[in-house]
């Protein structure tokens, strides 16, 4: 029964852990772009553009993302054959990353004081003009420590994949768990793989959120 | 022909009415002091010259052309009028000389080459020469005012509009800017500025504009009104100075 | 071939529903309050507390943070028995619960106890108040009423979180919605119908939470 050595366990765990950092890429990165494309029309003029966000935020902020993969899951079946847990998983965590980043990016856009969109407009900028020299140049500044903390959440997120059966590694724990038996060693293991995953991320994000505040003081 | 003309113009914030009927007009090279009490509607008034604030009755215009709150009419106003604000409002993240480029590369299409050259003449005018490639955060607040001078000369404007430009100075950095001014109106230049420096109004300005309750309360050449008030508020706003 | 939508069985399996979202309800009250309690207590240790305890709590609020909660879910449930401490899938999904949210809510307690300004606690001692006096009347109630908005909002996460519990067995909404598909063969219905009530509890516990806010801190506008 106790074939497994400790190297066994972590080996298997290690190999999965590859397939939590690429879907956590594939999320972030689609996110991202998903929430620009959100963030424009948040901002923008349009009014029904700026419901619509707001709806889809509202949405995916209040519900669980493991209902969302469900949701993914069992909704793309509804479409083809036979979907594939990746696909439900990618999808599900790309619109759910892209409302969250949605919303941290806005916040970024509308902390940049008034004086400076009132400055640009003197100088007889346009809309586009303003966003694309002035606007956003700084709000992008701002907005990496805290994309950069969501990018912790995202990590974690890919964890709940593992219910619609994409094997990553929490999927690669519970399998280790049935055929160990060693579920206290298996799962301290697992927990460690993610705090080493997370936690550069996190400490990355609070360094830059400081830098900023001290760059910010100087003025 | 008067430069500015401003006819009957109401501006409200709700059921406030900030701008009860303003008229104005303004001579090329005048160069104009409003004071007030703050909440007169002095800031408003300015504001609404450069745009910034619709207008609800009347119209302004500016060297002929009226002021719409389309894009495109907005556009052509604001390449004649420049606008220095009390905060300054550089943008943080450019250089000195690259906010005064800025607006030349891309409202004027101005290329990059000619836009530098424009802005070290411009920084020089200021005084400013050798700080063309510090940021916002590396000057002071007088240096960060004059930088602001700069960038709206460099779009060459027909007149400037300047909102309190010395109220978030400290008291030593006061001057530089002030002088700053004085050398522009000296050229010829058209001002607006609100303020509260009344000996720089005195000295300086061609007429001076007492604004009280969202009216023009008194105007007339500075001694009249500094040395000879005509009514019971200015007389109060400059006995409280 | 269109897909026919079918929600007959509402009817019949709503009882089901209404347990799980009873006990998804159940558990967000434990998990609230006890869990900001144990966040408190952490910011408290954290700020004011002796040097060892400073760097157990910051271990543990690190450790929280950078793990996901069902890993943290599976270690409680699957990992603790084998140092003997068993205990129930309801027990030990509200344990779960209350140190995830202990560790979230310690970060965002310290927060506001750090933007009270130190003349405050000079003031509460010049008036002759204890140090546990001056830290409950003069720093923590006031931070609370700074990061009530974060707080909640956390609060709301490990509702929604919480979802992840059906994986032991614990009978949550989730686990209910699970129940049916199997029963009904009418998965994405039922998931659907999950979902929306997963969206109506979030709008009324940040309602509550917002009015919870007010009842505590009436003076919300001098801050």
């Amino acid at each position: 029964m106790n074939d497994f050595t400790t190297w066994d366990i972590v080996r298997n765990l290690l190999l999965a852990a590859r397939w939590t950092i690429v879907l956590s890429l594939v999320s972030f990165m689609g996110g991202g772009i998903v929430a620009g494309i959100l963030l424009f029309l948040r901002i923008g003029s349009s009014r029904a553009g700026r419901i619509f966000v707001q709806g889809y935020v509202e949405l995916f902020q209040g519900t669980p993302l493991l209902m969302q993969l469900f949701l993914a899951f069992f909704g793309l079946g509804l479409f083809g054959v036979n979907v594939p847990a990746w696909l439900a998983a990618g999808l599900a965590l790309i619109l759910w990353s892209a409302a969250f980043l949605t919303e941290i990016w806005r916040g970024c856009v509308e902390s940049i004081v008034r004086g400076q969109w009132e400055a640009s407009s003197s100088l007889g900028m346009g809309y586009v003009q303003q966003m694309r020299h002035v606007i956003l140049p700084q709000a992008l500044r701002i907005a990496v420590p805290p994309t950069v903390g969501f990018s912790v959440q995202v990590v974690k997120g890919t964890a709940l994949t593992s219910i619609i059966g994409f094997v990553e590694l929490s999927k690669a724990g519970t399998i280790v768990t049935n055929a160990t038996f060693q579920p206290f060693t298996v799962y301290g293991l697992v927990a460690l793989i993610y705090f080493c995953l997370c936690w550069p991320l996190s400490k990355s994000s609070q360094i830059l959120e400081r830098k900023l505040n001290v760059a910010h003081r100087n003025h | 022909m008067s430069l500015i003309e401003i006819t009957e113009v109401k501006k409200r914030f709700g059921s406030n009415e900030v701008l009860k009927g303003i008229n104005l007009d303004v001579d090329p090279g005048e160069v104009i002091a409003i004071i007030g009490k703050s909440g007169s509607g002095k800031s408003t008034l300015l504001r609404c010259i450069n745009g910034l604030e619709t207008i609800d009755e009347g119209s302004i215009s500016v060297a002929g052309a009226q002021l719409l709150p389309d894009e495109l009419h907005l556009k052509a106003l604001r390449l004649k009028v420049g606008m220095i604000f009390q905060q300054f409002n550089l943008f943080p993240h450019l250089t000195a000389g690259r906010n005064v480029m800025l607006s030349q590369m891309v409202v004027k299409k101005t290329p990059a080459a000619d836009a530098e050259a424009m802005a070290r003449k411009m920084l020089e005018r200021v005084g400013l020469a050798q700080k063309f490639d510090a940021y916002p955060d590396q000057l002071s607040g007088g240096q960060q005012q004059r930088v602001a001078i700069a960038r709206a000369l460099a779009m060459q404007p027909i007149a400037l509009l300047c909102d309190e430009i010395t109220s978030a100075l400290d008291p030593e950095l006061v001057n530089e800017v002030l002088a700053v001014v004085k050398e522009l109106a000296s050229e010829g230049m058209t001002l607006l500025m609100v303020t509260h420096e009344m000996r720089f109004a005195r000295d300086v300005c061609s007429r001076v504009v007492f604004m009280h309750q969202g009216r023009v309360h008194e105007i007339g050449p500075p001694e009249a009104v500094f040395s000879s008030p005509q009514t019971p508020e200015l007389q109060q706003f400059l006995g409280v100075l | 071939m269109v897909y026919a939508f079918d929600y007959d069985w509402i009817a019949q399996y709503w009882p089901v529903l209404l347990k799980g979202t009873a006990i998804t309800v159940e558990l967000t009250l434990v998990g609230g309050v006890l869990g900001v309690a144990l966040g408190v207590a952490c910011a408290w240790a954290r700020a004011y507390g002796p040097t060892w305890l400073q760097g157990i709590v910051a271990a543990y609020v690190e450790l929280i943070r950078n793990t996901p909660f069902l890993i943290q879910l599976f270690f409680i449930f699957f990992g603790l028995p084998a140092l003997g401490v068993r205990m129930g899938e309801l027990e030990a999904a509200n344990l779960a619960m209350v140190v995830n949210l202990g560790a979230y809510s310690c970060e965002i307690v310290r927060a506001g106890l750090q933007a009270t300004p130190r003349g405050q606690f000079e003031a509460g001692a010049s008036l002759g108040m204890s140090r546990l006096q001056t830290f409950w009347y003069v720093v923590l109630i006031p931070s609370l009423q700074r990061i009530w908005p974060a707080l909640s909002s956390q609060i709301v996460i490990v509702m929604l979180g919480s979802a992840a519990v059906s994986q032991i067995a614990a009978e949550d909404l989730t686990f209910a919605a699970n129940f049916i598909q199997s029963r009904s063969f009418r998965a994405f219905e039922s998931y659907f119908v999950a979902t929306l009530i997963y969206l109506l509890l979030a709008i009324l516990l940040r309602q509550l939470l917002r009015g919870i806010g007010w009842t505590l801190f009436p003076k919300r506008a001098a801050l």
